[in-house]
């Protein structure tokens, strides 16, 4: 993870009212593009996937009286650079009780970029079971992909150099404000 | 992350808790369809097993296969051991063919520490001597804290032959870093004195005096032959596994004396009706069978009465406590069946958590870098 340095301006490129209104509107879109979200599971990629994913299922209640259910899927133990890398803590993986199979599951994700933890999920989630169909949605793509994976529901598209880096922080996983950065270094190498 | 795991003395707090909360993680792969990871693709571990085991043998062979990784099984047994070749030169072999990760059961206290200075991949301590089986201790540490909740401030009864036992001097100090508060309980002349003065020093001592040639691991029997229901059927013969040389180290640990509770280490007690009312966690040792012969309780009818669980001294355990053993037991003798199988007893589920504890060290160990 990048973190901006103190003598390097960040540029804020989503405030907390931004922040929200993308995810109002990506719910929105999950309603219509999926006729109502019915047989639809939502799995956040962690850390800061479930968060938004929990976040998606409440504004999802909130416009249409829905439960959708929502899980984690982590994806350490599916990753292509493990040997690149110290030993990492895995994060929690929980399906929801009715399971994946025959559904439609949406991954939740906040930055897309090489596409790789993409990958890794879609190998994780060929192991948990066979979901009738599989979408993505993030709050920002940042462009690079080294993959050929493109997102169902995109946030935002912010344009970015491969020098920089894109940091989110969500109250619910990094305590203070939300709000999504631009860092014009980036620390300790390509992680998205 | 550490490189090896030759004792339960190499884990700190810390790495012993991420090493529990990846076994959690890796136990939640048991009720999945697919029960395969690809995360140690392309690695080698090597079993290498101078001592006979079918638990821990199979259970480190299922981790590591769970993991994608490529598993060679080497047993002493029909191997160049059996022609002389020392510990060393096998070692230098695996080494030549690239072992990721080696496990290794010896008979002697110290071997993996030896092995750890020959190999460049990581080695994992899997029984030596009666010296540690550290991963025993870390999935009975998981059992605990799974049926539990905690393993802070958590009442541990170790019962039976501590002074011959790897799974109790492992326990004792994983226990201790975790901060469970352990007693030991048996009789005098099969409590060690260094356990309450801390333990491990003189055990990696002892380590050094490894002699390759050692290597000669004791008849087995299988898993589950002794016992039945007849409280008192208990033959030697019966008994499984033991490593020739351990009764005559076992020896040297005892000075003479009997250790009371020391600062900071575990408590002792000769006395298992008073210890149960207090306890979170009973485990129980398995009677090794020519401690029988070396005269160090009287009979085995003897220790069974005294030491051994049954169903009264169950009563008097708390509600919530519960029941463990490493396996293989001796039904009659330091268990009594009814015990084994009631649902306050633990054994099957240690068995499934010595599966995911063992994935926990093997992708600590070998998924990063």
């Amino acid at each position: 993870m990048a973190h901006p340095r103190a003598d390097t301006p960040s540029k804020i490129i989503l405030s907390g009212a931004d922040l929200q209104r993308v995810v109002d509107r990506i719910a929105h879109q999950i309603l219509e593009k999926t006729s109502g979200a019915t047989d639809t599971v939502l799995l956040g990629i962690p850390t800061r996937g479930v968060p938004l994913a929990r976040r998606l299922a409440a504004r999802i209640h909130a416009f249409e009286g829905i439960d959708v259910p929502v899980g984690s899927l982590d994806i350490t133990l599916y990753r292509d650079d493990l040997r690149r890398h110290a030993t990492r803590a895995l994060g929690k993986t929980e399906i929801p009780p009715g399971g994946i199979d025959g559904r439609r599951v949406i991954l939740v994700d906040d930055v897309l970029f090489s596409g790789r933890t993409v990958r890794a999920a879609l190998d994780a989630l060929g192991d948990v079971g066979r979901p009738q169909c599989v979408q993505l949605a993030v709050l920002v793509d940042r462009g690079h992909r080294e993959l050929p994976i493109r997102a169902d529901y995109v946030g935002k598209n912010i344009p970015t150099a491969l020098s920089e880096s894109v940091r989110v922080a969500l109250s619910e996983a990094d305590g203070g404000v939300d709000e999504v950065r631009l860092n014009p270094t980036v620390e300790g190498g390509r992680d998205q | 992350m550490i490189k090896h795991l030759r004792s339960a003395a190499d884990l700190d707090a810390e790495t012993a808790t991420l090493i529990l909360d990846t076994a959690a993680e890796m136990a939640t792969l048991a009720g999945r369809e697919v029960k395969k990871l690809p995360t140690l693709r392309g690695r080698t571990v090597v079993n290498l097993f101078y001592e006979d085991s079918t638990r821990t043998r199979i259970s480190f062979e299922a981790a590591a296969k769970r993991l994608s990784a490529d598993v060679i099984n080497f047993s002493a047994k029909g191997s160049s051991v059996s022609k002389g070749e020392s510990l060393k030169d096998t070692a230098l072999t695996l080494q030549a063919m690239g072992a990721d990760a080696v496990v290794i059961r010896h008979p002697a206290s110290g071997a993996p520490h030896r092995l750890a200075s020959w190999v460049d991949g990581s080695v994992v301590n899997a029984g030596d001597g009666t010296h540690e089986h550290p991963t025993q201790a870390l999935l009975d540490a998981y059992t605990m804290r799974s049926r539990l909740g905690r393993l802070d401030g958590l009442r541990v009864a170790i019962v039976g032959d501590v002074l011959h036992s790897r799974v109790a001097r492992s326990n004792v100090l994983l226990l201790s870093t975790l901060g469970a508060q352990v007693t030991l309980v048996g009789p005098p002349t099969l409590i060690p004195i260094d356990v309450a003065a801390g333990l491990s020093g003189d055990a990696s001592r002892r380590g050094d005096r490894l002699v390759p040639g050692e290597a000669a691991g004791g008849p087995s029997a299988p898993a589950g032959s002794a016992g039945g229901d007849e409280p008192r059927a208990v033959s030697p013969a019966a008994i499984a596994g033991l490593s020739g040389d351990a009764s005559r180290r076992g020896d040297r640990l005892v000075p003479g004396g009997v250790a009371g509770a020391a600062g900071g280490g575990p408590a002792v007690s000769y006395d298992l009706d008073s210890v149960l009312p207090d306890s979170d966690v009973v485990m129980m040792l398995r009677v090794q069978s020519e401690r029988m012969q070396d005269s160090y309780f009287p009979s085995a009818r003897e220790y069974s009465r005294r030491y051994g669980l049954d169903m009264r001294r169950l009563r008097r355990l708390p509600e919530h406590a519960i029941v463990m053993h490493p396996g293989p037991m001796n039904r009659g003798m330091e268990i009594a069946p009814e015990v084994a199988d009631s649902p306050r007893s633990t054994i099957v589920e240690q068995v499934a958590n010595g599966v995911s504890a063992r994935m926990a060290v093997l992708y600590l160990l070998l998924g990063g870098k």
